[in-house]
């Protein structure tokens, strides 16, 4: 057992530890760029960024487009997370479904959404539907195929023991085989919720009018370097606090076992 | 009265194969009494208590407890307890515990009588805890408590202490001992060690595989108070070792 004490001397020294590179990079270029030896045409110095934050953090355009992008992706995430449990619960736990769509999964599970992008545009037009298929199709899968191996999870010696004590069907499936998904759900959700973010800013990058991808997709046609660095900036950091956000509801859902 | 096991016959079909598992199996069972089964892996020895449990029907034969076949788990009678603790990592102490129970009680007697198990195998003040926070010691003894909270007449034990270290092993087979002692339910313990077998057996019964049968049943006539080290006990240990291996007797005539 481990004091609070070292605990808190473990915590600092990991972030201190994961922080080197992204400093020693971050000061690189300050001092390139600081002594000029930065095109600038092709890679913003960091004033330039800043100031550019500075500027559509308070005239409200950034905000305006993390808020369209993260909107799209809730939309999108939850109608995909939303059937990939369902599906994924129906195949996991009746094998007649299971051996129904086993086939169509496995021929559509490698296409990779990006690519059906101009697909649904055509069918679907270039309004918020096409995106929001895309997101969901991009979250879709991995809740879907981690839902069905969480209800693989079901240890079967446990299943003995309610057995052993005459439990009924239903309370196998509530007290043993649900709670045994649930890790690998959320192990699905978590992914899922990264994919849609990646599906969203590649969905508006192709078509859209607001969104932290259409705002790269400007910054390039306009050639605005330091635009197009702060959109990528915003999706590190979004991404980065989202799954900072599932993993803190990971662990308080899942607080038998620490996050694999 | 008791637990009979009538000609009891099991036959797996693998890859169209019959494998006979069980052969010839009869056993009557005192109520009250522990009975050791003792044989090396294949002798179908944890076949024959998931037969008793009602988890599997024989192929041939029949089990009655009090006279009554078992055909199906009877948790108001037959408790079980495995080798590994099989806890649910989710559930704590106190809700591992309940989950045995089948008992249509109130809250408040549900709780008092999980309280009351918990004190039986010295779990008190780690009610909350999760599995994973307790030692393998400490897993088993909630799994001996979950195994107990419908009172049952008949406790079956599959190698219960087999994955525990010599001495947690021979604390809880006290453990076992004393509750035996205040609720006198029969015991059946399959194991594959000789000393528990003999240490707990009123009987040991010595299955041997390829067909499993019991090839010969012993009883253990020492008091209840059995030192591990006397020379009685090792005596009893002589015997069982010589189902299992044969004894290669030193020749004298060249000794000095």
């Amino acid at each position: 057992m481990s004091t609070k004490k070292e605990n808190a001397l473990v915590r600092a020294q990991t972030i201190v530890g994961a922080a080197i590179i992204p400093v020693f990079v971050i000061g690189y270029w300050v001092v390139c760029s600081k002594k000029g030896i930065l095109n600038t045409t092709i890679l913003t110095s960091p004033e330039q960024l800043v100031a550019r934050f500075l500027k559509m953090f308070s005239d409200g355009s950034l905000w305006k487009n993390i808020f369209s992008s993260t909107r799209r992706v809730l939309e999108g995430f939850t109608i995909g997370a939303f059937l990939g449990l369902v599906i994924g619960s129906l195949v996991g736990l009746f094998k007649p479904i299971r051996i129904l769509l086993s086939a169509v999964i496995s021929i559509l599970r490698p296409i990779p959404p990006i690519s059906m992008i101009p697909f649904f545009i055509l069918w679907l037009g270039i309004g918020e539907e096409s995106k929001l298929t895309i997101i969901a199709i991009g979250s879709f899968w991995s809740v879907l195929l981690n839902t069905i191996q969480g209800f693989q999870d079901t240890d079967p010696n446990l299943v003995e023991v309610a057995d052993v004590f005459g439990k009924s069907k239903a309370v196998i499936l509530f007290k043993i085989v649900l709670p045994s998904a649930i890790p690998s759900v959320f192990t699905g959700l978590r992914l899922g919720m990264s994919h849609a973010w990646t599906a969203v800013v590649t969905a508006e990058m192709i078509a859209a009018s607001s969104g932290v991808g259409y705002m790269i997709q400007y910054a390039r046609e306009l050639s605005q370097p330091d635009l197009l660095l702060l959109g990528i900036v915003c999706i590190g950091i979004i991404g980065l606090i989202i799954d900072t956000v599932v993993m803190f509801i990971q662990k308080k859902v899942v607080y038998w076992r620490t996050i694999e | 009265m008791g637990l009979s096991v009538k000609n009891v016959k099991r036959v797996f079909s693998i890859n169209q194969n019959d494998l006979e598992v069980l052969k010839d199996i009869n056993l009557e069972i005192r109520d009250g009494e522990i009975i050791s089964i003792v044989g090396g892996s294949g002798c179908g020895k944890s076949t024959l208590l998931k037969l008793i449990a009602g988890l599997d029907r024989p192929t041939g034969g029949e089990i009655r407890l009090d006279d009554k076949p078992i055909v199906k788990p009877d948790p108001q009678n037959i408790g079980m307890i495995f080798q590994e603790a099989r806890l649910f990592p989710w559930s704590t102490v106190e809700k591992n515990i309940e989950f045995g129970m089948t008992d249509k009680l109130s809250k408040e007697e549900k709780a008092e009588r999980v309280k009351e198990h918990i004190e039986l195998v010295g779990l008190t003040g780690f009610e909350k805890a999760l599995p994973a926070q307790l030692s393998g010691g400490m897993k088993q003894r909630v799994s001996i408590a979950r195994g107990l909270i419908n009172r049952p007449r008949l406790l079956l034990l599959d190698e219960p202490f087999g994955a525990l270290d010599a001495f947690t092993k021979m604390n809880l087979q006290q453990e076992v001992l004393r509750i035996w002692e205040r609720e006198h339910m029969t015991l059946i313990l399959v194991t594959h060690d000789i000393d528990e077998a003999i240490y707990l057996g009123d009987r040991v019964v010595v299955m041997s595989p390829k067909p499993g049968v019991v090839k010969k049943i012993f009883s253990v006539e020492l008091s209840r108070e059995r030192d591990r080290t006397s020379a009685d006990f090792a005596a009893y240990r002589r015997k069982v070792f010589d189902e299992f291996f044969e004894r290669k007797e030193v020749d004298t005539d060249y000794s000095i």
